[in-house]
C-alpha cells in the first residue's frame, strides 16, 4: 500500500466515525463557507493535493512562479513598508500629519487627495463645493504640492499617491517639487495608482473615456521607464473591487484581467514588455477570512507570473513578479462598537503579512464613522508594529505553505481566476467587459448576496447582527473645517494673480496640440505644472480634446 | 390604485462609493417598488429634475464624501422652489451623528447609517410616504 492509499483508507475510517457521531454531536451548521461563500470541507489532507507538483506549483521564494513570495528572504531582510493612507483639509494640515506619522515610525507616505483633485477640478469649481479637503488633501497647483512635502526630503521617503485619472499631473507636480529640493527624478521612489479601469468598475473617479485614458497610462509607463526608473507607474487595484462587494476570486480575476489590458495597451503602443513590466505593482484588499486571504495573495502571484511569462513572453524575472500593497478591508468595519474594529484589522493585517505583502495600510477603528483621528491612526500603525516585532509571523518565509487547507484554497482561487480571465477574454478583454457592464454585474450580485446573508443572520457580524449593545453616540471624531474650501479659493485667486499668465497660456496651448497628436504628454504636463497651471486648467484642456466618460449604470 | 411606490436612488456629490446605493436599489425593487438609480456625481439640480421627471414618491440620497451638509439641504431647497412638497426624502452613507439634527431640520426625513438592514429602510418608506 502506498502512502496515499493508506491515507485514503484512514480518511474513510475518520469520515465514517464522524458520521456516526453526528447524530449525537451535530455540527454548528449544514454548510460551511469561506468569507467569499466558497465551500469549506471538514478536513483537508494530502489527498486534496494529490497529483500536484511542489516545484511547479510553489517552488521557492524569489523564483517562478513566486507562489511563496517575490523576495527570497522576505521579512527576514526587512519588514514590509508600513504606509498609512492619509490626507485631509489643506496641504499645511496634511504635511503636519505626515511628519507625525514619520516620527511614529511609519516608513513610507501615502497621500489621500480630496475628490475634486481626484476628478480634476480646482477647489473653486462649482462641483467642488462642499467637497474640498473632505476625503483627502486639496491640491490645486504646484504651490500646494510644495507645502504638502515641505521639510520632507523626497530622496529619502517613498510616496504612494492615490490618484488615477489625473495621475500624470500629480506625478509631474511631485517631480517638480523634487527638482526644487535639488532631487533628480532618478532618485524618486513611490507609486501612483493610475489604474483607471477599476475606477469605471468600482471607485468612480474617472474623467476621460477608456481610449485616451489608456494612452495617458502608457505615456506614463514610457516616460518613467526612461526618466523615473524607480517609480511604480501603476498600482493595479483589486482593493476597491473587493470593497464594492466582490468575492476573493473575483478580486484576483478582475484585477489581473485589468493588468492584462494595461500590458496589451502598452505593447500595442510599441513598448517592450520587459521595459515597463517590472514597474507594474498591485494593490489588494485583506478581508476577514484569514486562510482564504492568505491563499488569495499566493494564488494572485502565481497567476500573474504565468500570465507574464506564458502569455506575454516576458523574459526578465522582474516582469513576472507580482509586488503588492495591501489595505485592510474598510467595508468590514462597523459603526457599532467601533473598538471591535481593532481586532478585525489585526486579523486582516496578519493575513496580509502571512500572504507576503510588500506594504500595508491598516485601517483605523473609527473609519466607519469619519476620517480617523491621530490617536486611532497610531493604534492602527501599532497593530502592524506588533505583528512585525512580537507575533513571530515575519520570522520565516510563507509560513502557511504546505497547509493542506491553504494549498487547496490557493489552487481553487487560481482555477476560479483563470475561469473568469478566460470569460473576459471571450468578451473581448477587460475594457469591453467593463463597457458592457459584465464585471460590474458580477460584483453587484456578490455584494447583494452578502447583504442578504447578513440580514438573514446566516453571516454573523459581531456587534451588528449579534451581540449588540446599546451605545451612545461616538465622541471625538475628526471634523474637517468647512472653511477649507474658502481658504483654497483664496489661495487660487492669489496664485492666478501672481503667476506668469503668458507662460501658463502657452504651456496649456502646447499641451492641447500634443493631446491632439500622439506625442508623449508627460513633458508637456510637466512644463504646464512648472508654470503653475492649475490641475483644473490642465484637465480642462484634456477634457476638451478627449471628452468625458459616461458611466454605464447597471442595477 | 395599485400603483407601485416609485423611488429615485441618487448619488449626489463626487464620491464613487455606490455599493450601498446599488444594494438598497435592488432591495427596494425586490420589495416591490419601482426604482431608478441615477448613477454617480449627480448635482442637486439633476436629482430634483430626475425626481420630477420620474414622478418619484421617494428620493433616497446616498453619499460618503462628507459633503452631505452642503448637498442634502440644497436638494430640499430646489424641491420647494419647484413647489414639490409631497416627496419623501431620506439619506444614507457615512454621516456623523452630530450632523443628523441639522439635516432633519432641512427636511430630510431620516438618515440611515452604516449597518442599517435594508428592511429598516423599506419599512420606513412604507410608513412615511407623503402621497
Amino acid at each position: 500500500m502506498n502512502d496515499n492509499e493508506a491515507i485514503r483508507s484512514g480518511f474513510e475510517a475518520y469520515t465514517e466515525g464522524v458520521e456516526k457521531s453526528l447524530g449525537k454531536f451535530p455540527e454548528r451548521k449544514k454548510k460551511f463557507v469561506t468569507g467569499s461563500n466558497a465551500p469549506v470541507e471538514r478536513l483537508y489532507t494530502p489527498l486534496d493535493l494529490e497529483g500536484r507538483d511542489y516545484l511547479a506549483d510553489q517552488g521557492f521564494p524569489g523564483s517562478y512562479p513566486f507562489t511563496r513570495g517575490v523576495q527570497n528572504t522576505l521579512y527576514r531582510g526587512r519588514f514590509w513598508t508600513m504606509r498609512q493612507y492619509a490626507g485631509f483639509a489643506t496641504a499645511e494640515e496634511s504635511n503636519k500629519r505626515y511628519k507625525y506619522l514619520l516620527e511614529q515610525g511609519q516608513t513610507g507616505l501615502s497621500v489621500a487627495f480630496d475628490l475634486p483633485t481626484q476628478i480634476g477640478y480646482d477647489s473653486d469649481h462649482p462641483l467642488s463645493q462642499g467637497e474640498v479637503g473632505k476625503v483627502g488633501v486639496a491640491i490645486d497647483s504646484l504651490a500646494d504640492m510644495e507645502i504638502l512635502f515641505d521639510g520632507i526630503p523626497l530622496d529619502k521617503v517613498s510616496t504612494s499617491m492615490t490618484i488615477n485619472a489625473p495621475a500624470s499631473v500629480l506625478l509631474a507636480m511631485y517631480i517638480a517639487v523634487a527638482e526644487k529640493q535639488g532631487v533628480t527624478p532618478d532618485k524618486l521612489n513611490g507609486t501612483i495608482q493610475n489604474d483607471i479601469l477599476k475606477e469605471y468598475v468600482a471607485r468612480g473617479t474617472y474623467i476621460f473615456p477608456p481610449a485616451p485614458s489608456m494612452r495617458l497610462i502608457t505615456d506614463i509607463f514610457e516616460y518613467c521607464s526612461k526618466e523615473v526608473p524607480n517609480w511604480n507607474t501603476i498600482s493595479i487595484s483589486g482593493y476597491h473591487i473587493r470593497e464594492a462587494g466582490s468575492t476573493a476570486v473575483q478580486e484576483v480575476a478582475f484585477t489581473l484581467a485589468d493588468g492584462v489590458a494595461y500590458v496589451e495597451a502598452a505593447v500595442k503602443a510599441g513598448l517592450d514588455v520587459d521595459e515597463f513590466a517590472p514597474r507594474l505593482s498591485f494593490f489588494f484588499n485583506s478581508h476577514n477570512d484569514l486562510f482564504e486571504e492568505v491563499a488569495k495573495f499566493r494564488a494572485a502571484r502565481r497567476v500573474w507570473a504565468r500570465i507574464m511569462k506564458e502569455r506575454f513572453g516576458a523574459k526578465n524575472p522582474k516582469s513576472w513578479m507580482l509586488r503588492f500593497h495591501t489595505q485592510t478591508a474598510g467595508s468590514t468595519l462597523t459603526a457599532q462598537q467601533p473598538d471591535n474594529n481593532v481586532v478585525r484589522v489585526t486579523l486582516q493585517a496578519l493575513a496580509a503579512v502571512l500572504g507576503g505583502t510588500q506594504s500595508l495600510h491598516t485601517n483605523s477603528k473609527d473609519e466607519a464613522l469619519a476620517l480617523p483621528t491621530e490617536d486611532s491612526v497610531r493604534v492602527a500603525l501599532r497593530t502592524q508594529q506588533i505583528i512585525a516585532y512580537e507575533s513571530g509571523a515575519a520570522e520565516t518565509v510563507d509560513p502557511l505553505a504546505g497547509s493542506y487547507y491553504v494549498e487547496t484554497l490557493t489552487n481553487r482561487i487560481e482555477e476560479g481566476a483563470w475561469d473568469y480571465i478566460r470569460k473576459i477574454d471571450s468578451l473581448g478583454g477587460a475594457v469591453k467587459a467593463i463597457e458592457n457592464g459584465y464585471v460590474q454585474q458580477e460584483i453587484q450580485d456578490a455584494a447583494y448576496t452578502y447583504q442578504m446573508d447578513v440580514e438573514a443572520g446566516e453571516r454573523i457580524v459581531v456587534g451588528l447582527n449579534k451581540f449588540q449593545v446599546k451605545e451612545s453616540a461616538p465622541e471625538g471624531l475628526l471634523k474637517v473645517d468647512p472653511a477649507v474650501g474658502k481658504l483654497q479659493e483664496k489661495k487660487l485667486a492669489e496664485l492666478r494673480g501672481k503667476r506668469d499668465a503668458e507662460a501658463v497660456r502657452k504651456s496649456l496651448a502646447d499641451l492641447k496640440t500634443a493631446a491632439q497628436g500622439s506625442d508623449n504628454l508627460m513633458p508637456r504636463i510637466l512644463e504646464a505644472v512648472r508654470r503653475y497651471a492649475t490641475l483644473g486648467e490642465i484637465c480642462d484642456v484634456l477634457r476638451g480634446v478627449f471628452g468625458e466618460y459616461q458611466q454605464k449604470v447597471v442595477l | 390604485m395599485d400603483r407601485k411606490i416609485r423611488v429615485l436612488v441618487a448619488k449626489p456629490g463626487l464620491d464613487g462609493h455606490d455599493r450601498g446605493a446599488k444594494v438598497i436599489a435592488r432591495a427596494l425593487r425586490d420589495a416591490g417598488m419601482e426604482v431608478v438609480y441615477t448613477g454617480l456625481r449627480q448635482t442637486p439640480e439633476q436629482i430634483v429634475q430626475a425626481a420630477i421627471q420620474e414622478d418619484a414618491d421617494v428620493i433616497a440620497l446616498s453619499i460618503l464624501s462628507g459633503a452631505h451638509n452642503h448637498l442634502f439641504p440644497r436638494v430640499m431647497e430646489l424641491l420647494s422652489e419647484k413647489g414639490v412638497n409631497d416627496v419623501l426624502v431620506i439619506g444614507g452613507g457615512v454621516i456623523p451623528e452630530d450632523d443628523i439634527p441639522f439635516l432633519k431640520k432641512a427636511g430630510i426625513a431620516e438618515i440611515f447609517g452604516p449597518g442599517t438592514p435594508t428592511k429598516a429602510t423599506i419599512d420606513f418608506i412604507r410608513a412615511n410616504l407623503k402621497r
